[in-house]
C-alpha cells in the first residue's frame, strides 16, 4: 500500500479508536476490553491467508500455529464478551 | 484482491467500530458484541475466496476447529470470577498469531520494501511480547504458586534493559539486511522476544495485572495492525489499529484512578518507599453477624464496597439477596465501585451484573464519594486498599495520592474481611482501626447467609 495513504489510515483509525473509548462509564470497562480483545481476533483472516499460501513443512508448521491461535483469540473473546454483556440488566423491568 | 472479500472486509471494518460504539453504553452493549461478531464471521467466510490462498484449505478448517473449539469450550465454562484470566489468555493467542504471521512472512526471506519490512520485523517484536507476557499474566491470576505475588532480582531491570537494546537492534538488523539474515538470527530474536515478554511480566504484581492485561490487549492490536500493512489486509489494519489506541486509552484511564503513570506499574518500586509509615493508633473492634445485621437493617442508606475478596467468596449472589431483604425494608441500598476494585476495572460491576444486580444502583468513585457523609452503614466486603484513608493523610505511604472511597466518613463502617492480615499490597489499613469501624470477620458468602438469616430473625 502507498506510504501516505497507509499513514492516513493509522490517523484515522487510530483517532476512532480513541473516540470510541474515551466516553465509556467504569462499568463497561472490563466488557469493552474484553470486546476490543475479540476484534483483534480478525488476525484470524491474516493467519489463513499466510498458511493458504505456505509451502514447506516449516511454514506450514507455523502458519498452523497462527490459525490456532488466532481462532482461539476470536471465539474466545466472542464467548467470553457475550457471557459478561448478557448479564447487564435494568431495575426497570419489562424492559429487555 | 477479489471485490467481494473487499466488500467483506469493508463491512467487517465497519461492523467492529460500531459494534464497539454500541459497547459503551450498558443498555446497547449486547448489540455491539453481536454486531462486531457477524462481522468477524464475514470477514472470516470471505477469507476462503481470497486469492492468495490456493492451498491447505484442509489445515486451515482443521486450525479453526481447534483453536475455535478449545476456546468455546473455555469460555463457556469458566467461572465468572476467573473472566481476567481467560481475557488475559485469549489475548496472548491474538498476539501469537501476530507474531507467527511474520514470521511465516519472514521465513520465505521474499523481498519487502523497507516500511513493510519494518513493520513484520515490529509487529513480530510486540506480538510476541504481548504473547509470552499474557501467559504470565494468566498464570499470575490463575493462582499458579510459581508466579505468584512480584517475582524481582538483583539488577532486574538492568538486565531487561539489556535485552531490550538488543532486541531492537536485533529487529533494526533484521529490517535493514534486506533478505540477508539468518535462519538463526531470526531464531534468537522470536526466543529474546518472548523471553522479554516473561521477563517484562514477572516483576509486577497481581493487584497490577488489570493495568497490565490493558498494555497487552493494546500491545496485540497494534501487533494485528502492523502485521495488516504486511499482508495488505485493511481489515487487520483498521480493527488492529482502533484496538491499539483504545486499547492505550483504557490502560492510561486506568492507570490514573490507580494514581499511578503506566511507567510506574511496569518498572515498578512499589512498596520501596522512603521513610517511615505512619503508627496505627487504636485497635480492630469485631462485630457479630446479629449485630451487624440489626445495625443494617435500621438504617436509612447503605453503602456497600465490594473487592476481591467478594470474587473469591463467590458472594455475589448472597449479597444481592442480602440487599433486596434491606430494600423490602425500605432501606437505600446502593454499591460503590472503585475504578480499581478487584483485578480488573469493572470486575466487580460484571459479578454484581452476574447475580442479577440491576446496574443503575451501582456507582462509580466520583458519583458516591459525597455521600457517603450521609450514609449510615458503609459494608466494605473484600475490599481494602481502595477504602485506605492513608491515600489521603500520609504522603511517605506507597498508595498515597490514589483516590480512594471515603469509606470512613460515613457513620459506621462495617468491614467483612477473612482475617486480620494487610491487604493485597501489604500496607497496613486504618480504616480498620478507626472507631467507627467495626470487623466482621468471616468468607464473604458465610457472612452473607448469617447476615440474612438474622435479618428474616428481625
Amino acid at each position: 500500500m502507498d506510504g501516505f495513504l497507509a499513514i492516513y489510515i493509522v490517523m484515522l483509525a487510530a483517532f476512532t479508536g480513541y473516540e470510541v473509548i474515551s466516553k465509556v462509564p467504569v462499568i463497561l470497562h472490563t466488557p469493552l476490553m474484553s470486546g476490543s480483545n475479540f476484534v483483534h481476533g480478525i488476525v484470524l483472516v491474516g493467519a489463513m491467508v499466510v498458511l493458504g499460501q505456505a509451502e514447506g513443512f516449516m511454514e506450514q508448521l507455523v502458519g498452523f500455529i497462527a490459525v490456532v491461535l488466532a481462532a482461539g483469540n476470536a471465539v474466545g473473546g466472542y464467548v467470553v464478551t457475550e457471557r459478561m454483556l448478557d448479564m447487564f440488566k435494568s431495575s426497570s423491568k419489562g424492559e429487555k | 484482491m477479489n471485490l467481494f472479500v473487499e466488500i467483506a472486509y469493508f463491512a467487517a471494518a465497519i461492523l467492529f467500530i460500531l459494534g464497539l460504539k454500541q459497547m459503551s453504553s450498558p443498555v446497547t452493549a449486547r448489540r455491539g458484541i453481536i454486531w462486531a461478531g457477524v462481522g468477524m464471521v464475514l470477514a472470516t467466510l470471505f477469507t476462503f475466496a481470497h486469492p492468495h490462498i490456493n492451498s491447505n484449505y484442509l489445515l486451515i478448517i482443521v486450525g479453526i476447529a481447534v483453536g475455535g473449539g478449545l476456546a468455546w469450550k473455555t469460555g463457556k465454562e469458566v467461572a465468572m470470577t476467573d473472566m481476567p484470566q481467560m481475557i488475559a489468555l485469549y489475548n496472548g493467542m491474538g498476539g501469537g498469531a501476530a507474531a507467527a504471521i511474520a514470521a511465516v512472512e519472514l521465513i520465505k526471506q521474499h523481498p519487502m520494501s523497507f516500511t513493510v519490512q519494518l513493520m513484520a520485523v515490529f509487529g513480530a517484536l510486540i506480538g510476541a511480547v504481548a504473547f509470552s507476557g499474557s501467559l504470565i499474566a494468566f498464570g499470575k491470576l490463575q493462582g499458579i504458586k510459581q508466579l505468584r505475588g512480584a517475582i524481582r532480582f538483583k539488577h532486574q531491570q538492568r538486565y531487561n534493559a539489556a535485552v531490550f537494546v538488543t532486541l531492537v537492534w536485533m529487529a533494526f538488523g533484521i529490517t535493514t539486511s534486506s533478505t540477508d539474515y539468518g535462519m538463526f538470527t531470526l531464531f534468537l530474536f522470536f526466543a529474546l522476544a518472548l523471553a522479554f515478554g516473561v521477563m517484562m511480566t514477572l516483576p509486577i504484581g497481581g493487584a497490577d495485572m488489570p493495568v497490565v492485561i490493558s498494555l497487552y490487549n493494546a500491545f496485540t492490536g497494534l501487533a494485528v495492525g502492523f502485521e495488516g500493512f504486511v499482508l495488505d489486509n485493511p481489515a487487520m489494519m483498521i480493527a488492529g489499529i482502533v484496538v491499539g489506541s483504545a486499547g492505550t486509552l483504557l490502560t492510561q484511564l486506568m492507570a490514573k484512578a490507580m494514581n499511578r503513570p503506566i511507567s510506574n506499574v511496569l518498572f515498578s518500586n512499589f512498596g520501596e518507599t522512603s521513610g517511615e509509615a505512619q503508627e496505627v493508633t487504636g485497635s480492630m473492634k469485631a462485630i457479630e453477624a446479629p449485630d451487624a445485621a440489626i445495625m443494617m437493617a435500621f438504617a436509612e442508606k447503605v453503602i456497600i464496597i465490594p473487592g476481591y475478596g467478594m470474587a473469591v467468596a463467590q458472594a455475589q449472589h448472597k449479597i444481592w439477596e442480602m440487599v433486596k431483604q434491606l430494600q423490602e425494608r425500605g432501606v437505600t441500598v446502593k454499591f460503590a465501585i472503585h475504578p480499581v476494585a478487584g483485578r480488573m476495572p469493572g470486575h466487580m460491576n460484571v459479578l454484581l451484573a452476574e447475580a442479577g444486580v440491576p446496574y443503575d444502583i451501582i456507582y462509580d468513585l466520583d458519583e458516591i464519594n459525597e455521600e457517603f457523609a450521609t450514609a449510615d452503614v458503609a459494608l466494605v466486603i473484600g475490599a481494602n486498599d481502595v477504602v485506605n484513608p492513608v491515600a489521603r493523610t500520609d504522603p511517605n505511604s506507597p498508595i498515597y495520592g490514589m483516590p480512594i472511597l471515603n469509606a470512613d466518613y460515613a457513620k459506621n463502617v462495617i468491614v467483612v474481611k477473612r482475617g486480620q492480615g494487610a491487604g493485597f499490597s501489604g500496607i497496613e489499613n486504618h480504616l480498620f482501626f478507626a472507631d467507627n469501624c467495626r470487623m466482621l470477620y468471616g468468607d464473604g458468602q458465610a457472612v452473607a447467609n448469617a447476615l440474612i438469616a438474622n435479618m428474616k430473625e428481625l
